[in-house]
């Protein structure tokens, strides 16, 4: 053990499957536990909704509220909880010492507007001066700030008053991993007493899917578990809404301040495989070795998108390596973009934390693990980009 | 033998490339000659019909290959351009650079002329649907790459060989500072011996014009296009939207003495505070901003009485100017009146995401070449301010320490100090 070494001290967690580090072990722990799956929205593709949230547990105005699309309320409403969870929220001076890493995309567009845009284009040649005329009078002002990837870590400054630092990654899972990468890295060098960071993805919303359609990305037809969507039709990936926020903390600042510790956070590992030239399964090979996998029996908890090639490599890099027994949560979530790499690594500090591994989540690829999990993996390999693995060892 | 590490014991970071694109022009040497002539980059809009629109100018990027091919290639390649100016001036591989990439780029979205092309290539479907349906069917990544928040990174990464993931980031119109400190603390954690820093924003979309507009942050003087940025003035009113891009070579002192490499100056320290008040307003006395400043300072381990030179933020909004002559003064107290200041931005206009990397560049070469950059159009002064803005005509002055500001919407502000020797 050492002072400096990077400990998990707060978990914010909302996906379909509910809010919050308990109720996702709760849930996660049980055998044979079914998807929350909606089919009929946005036909073909089948998506992981959001639960009800009620907002005003973790944003008290209503007028901040309203500033906000879901996106940004998701990552607010998540971030806070990980504050919560800290024993950080409402202490101004940890909130105003705390740096912050959000891994973003971008929010939400007005649908309607463009859908209005789009069909007038039909009969219109002058397309720019139709842009020009309809977005100036039919845009609500207020809704750029909305949609702007950094105004997500403006939100978590205005609602929860975290002002030490503030940056945003972007960049799908890369984004989220170079996030967490990053802010254990500051507390590592002693840069950072105390970080939040993490990431939220709303997917019902036609661009997040179209984010991803450009190519082709997104499976279609029956749902199936992420493991198994080789060959079927579309590209693999099911998407889900969630949020996954972390409070990483210097171990000497969680002990002095006697907080509970869920998992110490070990080497984070990043890398970018040239994919065009097939070096993907190479990389995360690579990215094993640097990580330096304990000996025996390992829990992975894999971020797999689903998507056809990076899944199939995640899974042979799995195979030449027997002692993983991989837990592919997408399975369950869906997949949630900039969140997945924090996703993963909550979901590891769990498993660390009460000591048990979860069950297979796919019980035709996944098998069962026997043990305690001292030390668990948690992977991030991008679904078109950017790749990244953590160890999660016991407090 | 030179000292290599700093006050606080971590390497000395040093500058060994600066490369620069806005709309003076390509490369140092035309930037710096427009820059220190007093000349506006500022000119009416072309690359689309400005019918409708309040704000018909800006300091767009109309002269490279990729200006009129929407926001991901253009930023792209005004990226790329100011790195390999950086780079090559460094002397290194441009293929096989060596170290991490940090690129401050703007959000990307799908490109309306894309989104118009894909919904007119079918019939079946209105709205969303029919993009979707689209999208499906086509059989090549171009599109999809321009919506992909890491790809402008991940071709930069393939084109320069950096090293490892490339990090992409926004903290708004503080982003290419932000992307200059990451690359700073990267090297002081002793984790790499040099970074490639960018800034780049070639976003200056119809969107994005009308977005800026429907918040009232754009100037509307368009009838002089050249005067309408003017940081300062009493009679500002709002920024020029712009484009451009800054690159910075960050090395350690140590490697860069080791390979011989000339040290253009010294990234001293960065500091940063984040505003929780409001979405696009400062908290009204200030306090983020200035604790920023002092932030930088004390990072650079430097005192109120050692900036010899301020590289305003100085975006030409009627809030901007008056919350940063706030903290400055709060934090110069009453050398302020004698400390010139510039905002490259009176000439430039606000290159957003780049802001922060360009003025950076300019900053060191001010120091280098011991002329200041004006403030230009400062013709009437606003009463409530009273700073040294070296208006309207370069100064010659030895400078050996420059604080570069850069504060953004959402609240994100960071500060740069730079210095021309090692100390």
């Amino acid at each position: 053990m050492n002072p400096h070494d990077v400990v998990i001290t707060g978990i914010g967690l909302v996906s379909s499957l509910g809010e919050g580090p308990d109720a996702h072990w709760q849930k996660l722990a049980q055998p044979g536990l079914e998807p929350v799956l909606e089919a009929s929205r946005f036909p073909p593709y089948t998506i992981h909704p959001l639960p009800e949230i009620d907002w005003n547990l973790q944003i008290a105005k209503r007028g901040d509220q309203r500033q906000m699309e879901t996106w940004q309320r998701l990552g607010t409403y998540a971030a806070g909880m990980a504050l919560d969870d800290a024993g950080i929220k409402g202490n101004d001076e940890l909130c105003t010492t705390m740096d912050m890493v959000v891994a973003a995309g971008g929010g939400e567009r007005d649908e309607a507007v463009d859908a209005d845009i789009l069909a007038a284009s039909e009969s219109r040649n002058d397309r720019d001066v139709l842009l020009n005329e309809k977005l100036t009078t039919e845009l609500r002002p207020t809704l750029f700030l909305a949609q702007l990837s950094n105004l997500l870590a403006g939100n978590i400054s205005i609602v929860h008053k975290v002002t030490g630092s503030s940056r945003t990654f972007m960049g799908e899972e890369g984004a989220g991993v170079a996030a967490v990468e990053t802010a254990a890295a500051r507390i590592r060098s002693g840069q950072s007493t105390h970080i939040l960071v993490g990431g939220a993805f709303q997917t019902e919303h036609s661009d997040m899917l179209l984010g991803y359609e450009l190519a082709g990305y997104l499976h279609r037809g029956a749902w199936k578990p992420v493991w198994q969507r080789q060959g079927a039709e579309g590209g693999g990936v099911v998407t889900g809404s969630g949020g996954a926020f972390l409070v990483l903390e210097q171990r000497e600042h969680a002990t002095s301040r006697g907080r509970r510790i869920y998992a110490e956070l070990g080497p984070v590992v990043s890398g970018r495989a040239r994919r065009r030239l097939g070096g993907l399964e190479a990389e995360i090979a690579a990215l094993l070795r640097q990580a330096a996998l304990p000996n025996g029996e390992l829990l992975a908890i894999s971020g797999a998108s689903g998507a056809h090639a990076a899944t199939a490599a995640e899974k042979s890099a799995f195979d030449a390596n027997p002692a993983i027994a991989a837990r592919a949560f997408s399975t369950l979530t869906g997949h949630m973009k900039e969140a997945q790499f924090p996703f993963a690594v909550a979901l590891a500090a769990l498993a660390v934390d009460r000591k048990a591994a979860y069950p297979v989540f796919d019980a035709t690829v996944e098998r069962p693990f026997g043990g305690v999990p001292k030390t668990v993996l948690a992977t991030a390999i991008g679904y078109h980009q950017f790749e990244g693995v953590a160890l999660v060892n016991a407090a | 033998m030179a000292n290599l590490n700093d006050h606080m014991g971590r390497p000395i970071v040093a500058v060994t490339g600066i490369g620069v694109v806005t709309s003076l022009g390509v490369g140092k040497a035309d930037n710096w000659g427009a820059l220190t002539a007093g000349q506006s980059g500022i000119h009416p809009i072309t690359r689309f019909p400005v019918d409708h629109l309040n704000t018909r100018i800006s300091g767009m990027v109309d002269f490279l290959p990729s200006s009129s091919k929407g926001a991901s290639l253009l930023t792209y390649e005004l990226a790329e351009t100011a790195a390999q100016e950086a780079v090559a001036e460094a002397g290194l591989n441009s293929g096989d650079f060596g170290g991490p990439l940090f690129l401050a780029s703007p959000p990307v979205e799908l490109d309306w002329s894309e989104r118009f092309s894909l919904y007119n290539s079918d019939k079946q479907d209105i709205g969303a649907e029919r993009l979707l349906r689209v999208a499906r069917g086509l059989k090549e990544f171009a599109i999809f790459e321009t919506t992909q928040f890491g790809s402008i990174a991940d071709r930069l990464a393939d084109q320069f060989g950096t090293r490892g993931l490339p990090i992409t980031l926004s903290t708004a119109c503080a982003s290419g500072a932000t992307a200059i400190q990451l690359g700073v603390e990267a090297i002081r954690r002793g984790e790499c011996d040099r970074a490639l820093s960018i800034g780049a924003d070639g976003s200056a979309t119809a969107e994005a014009l009308i977005r800026f507009s429907l918040l009232s942050a754009l100037s509307t003087h368009n009838d002089i296009p050249e005067k309408a940025s003017k940081p300062f003035s009493k009679d500002r009113d709002g920024f020029v939207l712009a484009e451009g891009s800054g690159a910075l070579v960050l090395e350690s002192l140590e490697a860069a003495l080791a390979r011989g490499a000339t040290v253009l100056g010294i990234l001293r320290g960065c500091g940063e505070k984040a505003d929780d008040f409001h979405r696009t307003r400062s908290k009204p006395d200030g306090s983020p901003a200035i604790a920023a400043v002092r932030a930088a300072l004390a990072d650079a381990g430097l005192g109120e009485d050692e900036i010899d030179y301020v590289n305003a933020h100085g975006t030409s909004t009627p809030e901007n100017d008056k919350m940063e002559h706030l903290s400055l003064s709060t934090v110069f107290g009453e050398r302020i009146g004698s400390m010139p200041i510039s905002s490259n931005k009176s000439m430039i206009g606000h290159t957003l995401s780049a802001a922060g990397a360009v003025e950076a560049a300019f900053s060191l070469m001010t120091m280098r070449e011991s002329v200041i950059p004006p403030t230009i159009n400062y013709d009437n002064p606003d009463p409530a301010i009273v700073l040294d803005l070296v208006p309207n005509k370069k100064r010659n002055a030895e400078v050996g320490t420059v604080l570069s500001n850069s504060f953004g919407f959402g609240g994100q502000n960071t500060c740069l100090v730079m210095a021309r020797e090692p100390v």
